[in-house]
C-alpha cells in the first residue's frame, strides 16, 4: 500500500492553477492518482491526491513547498497526510 | 479512496471551525530524583526533565505539519513536587518551580504543571512546605502551574487544606498584583483529581503511572456548534446523535496525534482526554455549543439540561474513538476562556450559582473565575468548599481555579492574554462562612447507600 498525501487548493479561480500544482509534485516526485475540482462562482476548490512514497525531500517540507506556491499566487495550498481522513472517517 | 466529501469536512472543521489538538502532554516521574541533597536534587529533577521531553516540541512541530492541524500546546507534567522534594523547605520549593520553568524554557513548552500536593486526608511536613512556597513560586515563574488536591469521595474534605488554601489564593493574587493577579489563574484546588489530565493548570504525573507518559487533550467546541446548526430543527435524540457523531471524529484525530507523538518519542501512549475545550476565539465556545441546541443565552434556566446532555454525548461519541480515554474528559466552562460564557457574565444572566451548578453535571468545575480583589479569605474558602462538595458527594472531579483581582471591583475585567483570555469580575455573596471554615478537621466521606 502506497502512502498518500491531500493537497488541497482554494481561492480566486486563476489561470494555470492546476499545472503550477502539476509542476510542484513532478518536481519533488509525488505522482497525482486523482484529481477532482469545483467552481463555485469565482471560488475554486481542487482535491489532489497524489503517493509521496518517492518524494525527493521530506514530507514536511514538501508540505511548506506546497504552501509557498500557494502564497505567491494567492491561494490557500496545503499538503496533508492521508492518515488524518482516514482516522476520522473510517471506523 | 478517501471521500471528496470527507476530506472538505476535515479540511473545514480545522480551517473554518478552530478544530485542534489543544495539548501534547509528557507526564514525567520524579520519583528517581530524589535527593537528601538540595542542588543534587534540582539537577536530578532539571536532567530527567529536560532529557524526557527533549524531542517534544521539534517532533509535535513537525506532526503539526503533516497532518495539517494545529497543535497549540506542548507541556509536561511531572510527580507532585511535594512527594519527591523530602529535603525542601519552602524556600527550596521555590527554588524548584524556579528549576522547573528553567526546565520548561529549555523544552521551549507551554507550561509546565505539577507543583503541587496531594492532601486530601492530611498534610505531611514536606506538602506544608510546598503549599506555603506556592504564591512565591508562582510570582516568580512564568509556566510552573499548580494544584492541591483537598479531597477525595473516599477520604472526605480536608477542611484544614481549604482554610489554608484561601489565603494562599489571595497571597499568590497579591504577589501578582502587577499582572491582574494572574498567579490565581496557575493555581487549581481539586477534588477527586485525575493523575493523567494533561490539561493545566490542574495536570500532574499520578503516582501509578510509569516513567514517562503521552496524554493528549483535543478541542472542537466550534466543530460541534456548527454540527448542531447544521442539523436544524431536531429532535433531542437526533441531536445527541449528532454530537455523537462530532465527537467520535474529534477523538480520532487526538488518537491520531498521541501514536504518532507516542511512536516518534519513544514514549508510551497513555490517555486521549476527551474535554471539549473552548478558546477566547469567537465560535471556539461552549456557552455556543449550549445556545446553539436552542437556549437564548448561556445561564437560562434549562442551560443545566443541556449541558449535561453534551457532555454525556461527548463521552460516548469519544469513548469509542480511542484505545484509551482519561483525563478530565467532559466540557470544560472556564468563563474568561470562552467569549460566549464571558458575554453572558456581561449580560447579567451567568451568575456564579449557575456556573456552580453546572459543574454538577460537567467536568472540572469553578474555572477561571474573576472575584473583586476585597473578597474575604472565608468567602474564598467557603466558595471552594461548596464546589468541592459537589465532587465529593458525587463521585467526581470538580475544581476551582479562582481570580480575587486586587485592587479590581465588580464591572471591571482583567485581560490575562492568549489562551486564559479575558473576565469579567463576578459578585460573590459577602455574608462569610467563616465560623464553618475556621472549626477546621475532615469532613467525613460520603456514604454510598441510600442514595437520593
Amino acid at each position: 500500500m502506497k502512502t498518500k498525501s491531500v493537497i488541497s487548493v482554494t481561492g480566486k479561480d486563476n489561470v494555470g492553477i492546476i499545472a503550477k500544482v502539476s509542476n510542484i509534485c513532478a518536481e519533488y516526485g509525488a505522482n497525482i492518482i486523482d484529481i477532482s475540482q469545483t467552481v463555485l462562482q469565482d471560488y475554486f476548490a481542487m482535491i489532489m491526491i497524489v503517493e509521496i512514497d518517492a518524494l525527493t525531500l521530506p514530507f514536511t517540507d514538501f508540505v511548506d513547498k506546497v504552501a509557498m506556491l500557494g502564497k505567491e499566487n494567492g491561494l490557500e495550498i496545503h499538503a496533508m497526510h492521508e492518515d488524518i481522513f482516514d482516522s476520522m472517517h473510517k471506523i | 479512496m478517501i471521500d471528496t466529501k470527507d476530506i472538505l469536512e476535515t479540511i473545514n472543521m480545522i480551517r473554518e471551525e478552530n478544530l485542534d489538538i489543544r495539548t501534547v502532554t509528557v507526564g514525567i516521574s520524579l520519583f528517581d530524583c530524589v535527593s537528601d541533597d538540595k542542588n543534587r536534587f534540582l539537577n536530578n529533577i532539571y536532567d530527567k526533565i529536560t532529557r524526557t521531553a527533549e524531542k517534544l516540541v521539534p517532533i509535535c512541530n513537525d506532526i503539526e505539519k503533516m497532518y495539517g492541524i494545529p497543535i497549540i500546546n506542548k507541556r509536561v507534567s511531572i510527580t507532585p513536587l511535594s512527594l519527591v522534594g523530602g529535603c525542601l523547605d519552602s524556600d527550596g520549593f521555590v527554588e524548584a518551580a524556579k528549576t522547573l520553568d528553567r526546565a520548561a524554557d529549555t523544552l521551549g513548552i507551554n507550561f509546565i504543571g505539577g507543583f503541587g500536593a496531594l492532601v486530601h486526608k492530611g498534610s505531611t511536613r514536606c506538602d506544608n512546605a510546598l503549599i506555603d512556597a506556592i504564591p512565591e513560586a508562582l510570582a516568580s515563574t512564568k509556566m510552573v502551574c499548580s494544584s492541591v488536591n483537598v479531597a477525595t469521595t473516599k477520604a472526605g474534605i480536608n477542611m484544614d487544606a481549604i482554610a489554608k488554601m484561601g489565603s494562599i489564593i489571595k497571597k499568590t493574587a497579591y504577589l501578582t498584583r502587577d499582572e491582574n493577579s494572574i498567579g490565581c489563574a496557575k493555581l487549581v484546588v481539586f477534588a477527586n483529581v485525575p493523575e493523567d489530565n494533561p490539561f493545566m493548570a490542574g495536570a500532574f504525573h499520578g503516582v501509578g503511572e510509569p516513567d514517562a507518559i503521552i496524554n493528549v487533550g483535543v478541542s472542537g467546541p466550534g466543530v460541534v456548534s456548527s454540527a448542531i446548526r447544521r442539523a436544524g430543527d431536531c429532535s433531542l435524540s437526533e441531536l445527541a446523535e449528532v454530537i455523537k457523531k462530532q465527537s467520535f471524529k474529534i477523538t480520532r484525530v487526538g488518537q491520531l496525534v498521541a501514536r504518532e507523538a507516542s511512536n516518534r518519542l519513544g514514549i508510551p501512549f497513555g490517555i486521549v482526554d476527551l474535554s471539549l475545550a473552548p478558546t477566547p476565539a469567537i465560535g471556539d465556545s461552549v456557552a455556543d455549543i449550549l445556545e446553539s441546541m436552542g437556549l437564548e443565552i448561556c445561564g437560562a434556566h434549562g442551560t443545566t439540561a443541556a449541558l449535561a446532555m453534551l457532555n454525556d454525548a461527548v463521552k460516548k461519541g469519544g469513548v469509542m474513538a480511542s484505545s484509551h480515554v482519561g483525563g478530565l474528559s467532559g466540557a470544560f466552562i472556564p468563563v474568561s476562556e470562552d467569549a460566549g460564557m464571558i458575554s453572558a457574565v456581561e449580560k447579567g444572566v451567568l451568575s456564579i450559582e449557575k456556573l456552580e451548578a453546572m459543574t454538577a453535571v460537567c467536568s472540572v468545575g469553578l474555572d477561571m473565575i474573576a472575584v473583586p480583589g476585597d473578597t474575604s479569605e472565608a468567602v474564598i474558602c467557603g466558595v471552594i468548599a461548596d464546589e468541592i462538595s459537589i465532587g465529593v458527594a458525587n463521585t467526581k472531579t470538580t475544581a476551582v481555579r479562582i481570580i480575587p483581582a486586587y485592587g479590581k471591583k465588580v464591572g471591571d475585567s482583567v485581560d490575562f492574554g492568549g489562551l486564559l483570555g479575558t473576565a469579567p469580575i463576578m459578585s460573590l455573596r459577602s455574608e462569610s462562612p467563616e465560623v464553618f471554615i475556621k472549626r477546621g478537621g475532615r469532613v467525613p466521606a460520603p456514604i454510598h447507600s441510600l442514595k437520593n
